[in-house]
């Protein structure tokens, strides 16, 4: 799984906390860095050869960034890889981001437990 | 019985009594307040005689939108402004930059040149009013912007009060508004602050800040003690430009944050400020009573509040607010109660404020100093809070001092270790947040609250980039030019480069310009990455 931060938000506690949670969990994670264009996650993303994105939004921008991100995995034949976004979400945009394509959002307040259960869960599953 | 520890690892026990302090001395300690090492608080009357400024912390979208929010606040009593500023402003990229794409307005209002600056402030005297900008990477562009509108405003350089941010180590650390490698930044911070201890005798030309590396995770002690060794690399800076340690360290000023238990947030300015009383004289030498002096915004963190049951989020507001009193706060700052959930919308701003104003005018908190002095308890942790400090300076130290930690990414990776500790007590129910893992209410937290969600407005960006793209046409681009070949010029050399800013701010150069004028020789900051 690759944890990205998209966009120009600086807020990494999020990411980094789910990283080591997944990580702890058995799932091997790579983490980009801050402040990552949506061109550049896809790229790592297929070079790095994983199943999930996992998408950390703090600014607001969530939805031109995930879009972004999901069409360019489009573009590349990638559409395989899952995009899930995590963040300040606000209700009223979860739907939107489901409906673009989005596979699961986590928005804040989401128990970290009830996150790493969600990954382990797919990943038995696939 | 139940066990209980501080977030800084301190046990507490049931009962404290004298045998806890024994062997101290209490006035070399403690002290009196207004007394070195200050302990108990900076002034001799504390609140009696000047009650702590408040300063909730605002912007967005245009200037015009945050010029009206401005000055709603100040009509309901706020004494003073903290600016935010979006992220493309915060990194240097126009309006109109491809990667500020969906971000214009958005976190804070969009500064693309001195004519922004001019609308938010219309109205606004930059003599009288006091001002802190949440500016970092870009602190030296901004504050030029802004001591060029008081220039424009007919203020007198001697009082002119503003508080750019303009600490870039945090950022490395926490916040990641930084923008060009750590070397280049930090000349940037040592120009500002030299210039503005020649130029602007009132500012505070940085606010050494443990908030941000606090609520990115790292425990009190931690945050108290990443400060001091922030605050004493800055120093070092300028010490080693020429200037003496009093020309500067007066005007040093603090922004660190509150929340949890009250009792060890109390201890920890009470240890934090002893502690740089003694580094300022001790250390550096420092002979101005002034620069002894810790002085604080004391800042709600915003980690604290939750997206359930926000309404809670008001009475943990309380608490905060009377925690800082408690520990001696020169300014407070109040997170909203919708703050898990948008952009506060203008009641829940108006209500923070008025925790404020209730705790400084209803509750007492405000009418003695350092109420908790002399509490066995308080003191004994106090003490012990100093000797946790003490152990993470030392592991500071170990990992090669604050610089080297920051460029070798050993300090991230420290405070995002510690984030996931407290998420893993968190989830254990060792820490307990009401509404979250105990008390939890029958509603699900995605229902509406009645939280008013901020609707932003996608004209805001159309606005801003048609304003910006105006400007390139209606200025004169050949001074423009000349400034920016200047800014870059002597950006290769070693001097100051505040001047040829300060030119480039006035010839109405943009941010964007401005910045990639010293990214073409400085570079960009490539993270260390690390979790």
């Amino acid at each position: 799984m690759l944890i990205a931060k998209p966009g120009l938000d600086g807020h990494d506690r999020g990411a980094k906390v789910i990283a080591h949670a997944l990580r702890d969990a058995g799932i091997e994670i790579v983490y980009t860095g801050l402040k990552r264009t949506p061109e550049e996650i896809v790229q790592e993303a297929i070079q790095e050869d994983v199943d999930v994105i996992g998408l950390s939004i703090l600014s607001g921008a969530h939805l031109p960034l995930s879009r972004r991100v999901l069409e360019g995995l489009k573009a590349q034949g990638a559409s395989d890889i899952k995009v899930v976004v995590g963040g300040i979400i606000p209700p009223r945009d979860v739907e939107a981001l489901l409906a673009g394509g989005v596979h699961r959002v986590f928005p804040m307040g989401t128990p970290l437990p009830e996150v790493v259960a969600a990954f382990t869960k797919e990943a038995r599953r696939s | 019985m139940k066990e209980v520890i501080l977030h800084a690892g301190i046990p507490v026990k049931p009962v404290y009594g004298p045998e806890d302090l024994a062997g101290r001395d209490f006035a070399r300690d403690v002290g009196r307040p207004g007394e070195y090492p200050y302990t108990r608080g900076i002034h001799p009357h504390m609140y009696r005689e000047r009650l702590w400024t408040m300063r909730q912390y605002i912007g967005l979208g245009t200037p015009m939108e945050t010029n009206a929010r401005f000055k709603y606040l100040m009509a309901h009593g706020q004494d003073a402004l903290n600016v935010a500023f979006d992220l493309p402003t915060q990194l240097g990229l126009d309006s109109d930059h491809p990667r500020a794409e969906g971000e214009v307005g958005m976190v804070g209002m969009a500064v693309d040149s001195l004519a922004d600056m001019e609308e938010a402030f219309a109205g606004i005297l930059l003599d009288r009013v006091s001002v802190s900008l949440t500016i970092n990477g870009m602190a030296a562009p901004i504050t030029a912007m802004y001591y060029a509108l008081a220039e424009k405003q007919g203020a007198a350089a001697d009082r002119v009060v503003t508080t750019p941010q303009n600490d870039i180590l945090k950022e490395f650390i926490a916040r990641g508004t930084w923008v060009y490698p750590v070397e280049p930044s930090l000349r940037l911070v040592a120009d500002l602050i030299e210039f503005s201890a020649r130029h602007y005798p009132r500012s505070n030309p940085v606010s050494v800040c443990g908030y941000h590396i606090r609520e990115a995770g790292c425990t009190t002690a931690q945050e108290m003690a990443y400060g001091l060794a922030i605050a004493a690399a800055y120093v070092e800076l300028m010490l080693a430009r020429g200037m003496d340690v009093d020309d500067f360290a007066p005007r040093i000023s603090f922004n660190f944050t509150c929340w949890g238990k009250i009792f060890e947030e109390v201890a920890k300015f009470r240890a934090g400020r002893r502690l740089y009383a003694r580094m300022m004289r001790e250390r550096f030498g420092a002979q101005n009573s002034k620069s002894w002096m810790f002085r604080s915004l004391i800042g709600g963190g915003g980690s604290a509040f939750t997206v359930q049951e926000p309404e809670n989020n008001i009475v943990r507001g309380a608490y905060i607010a009377l925690a800082a009193a408690l520990a001696g706060a020169q300014t407070m700052a109040l997170p909203t109660y919708d703050e898990a959930y948008t952009i506060p919308s203008a009641k829940a701003q108006l209500i923070a404020l008025r925790t404020m104003q209730i705790c400084a005018e209803e509750s007492g908190a405000a009418d003695t100093v350092d109420p908790l002095a002399g509490s066995y308890f308080v003191e004994a942790i106090t003490n012990q809070m100093e000797e946790k400090i003490l152990e993470e300076l030392a592991h500071v130290e170990r990992m090669g001092g604050i610089v080297e930690a920051v460029k070798t990414g050993a300090i991230q990776a420290e405070v995002a270790r510690q984030a996931y500790l407290f998420e893993q007590k968190l989830a254990a129910g060792e820490i307990k947040k009401v509404g979250v893992n105990c008390h939890v209410g029958d509603r699900p937290a995605e229902a509406d609250r009645g939280v008013e969600l901020y609707t932003f407005d996608p004209r805001v960006a159309q606005a801003q980039i048609a304003k910006l793209q105006g400007l390139r046409r209606q200025r004169d681009n050949g001074a423009v030019a000349a400034a920016l070949r200047r800014l870059t010029d002597e950006a290769r050399g070693p001097g100051n480069l505040m001047d040829p800013i300060m030119a480039a701010v006035k010839s109405y150069a943009t941010l964007g310009e401005i910045a990639d004028a010293m990214k073409t020789v400085f570079g960009e900051h490539k993270e260390p990455v690390k979790f």
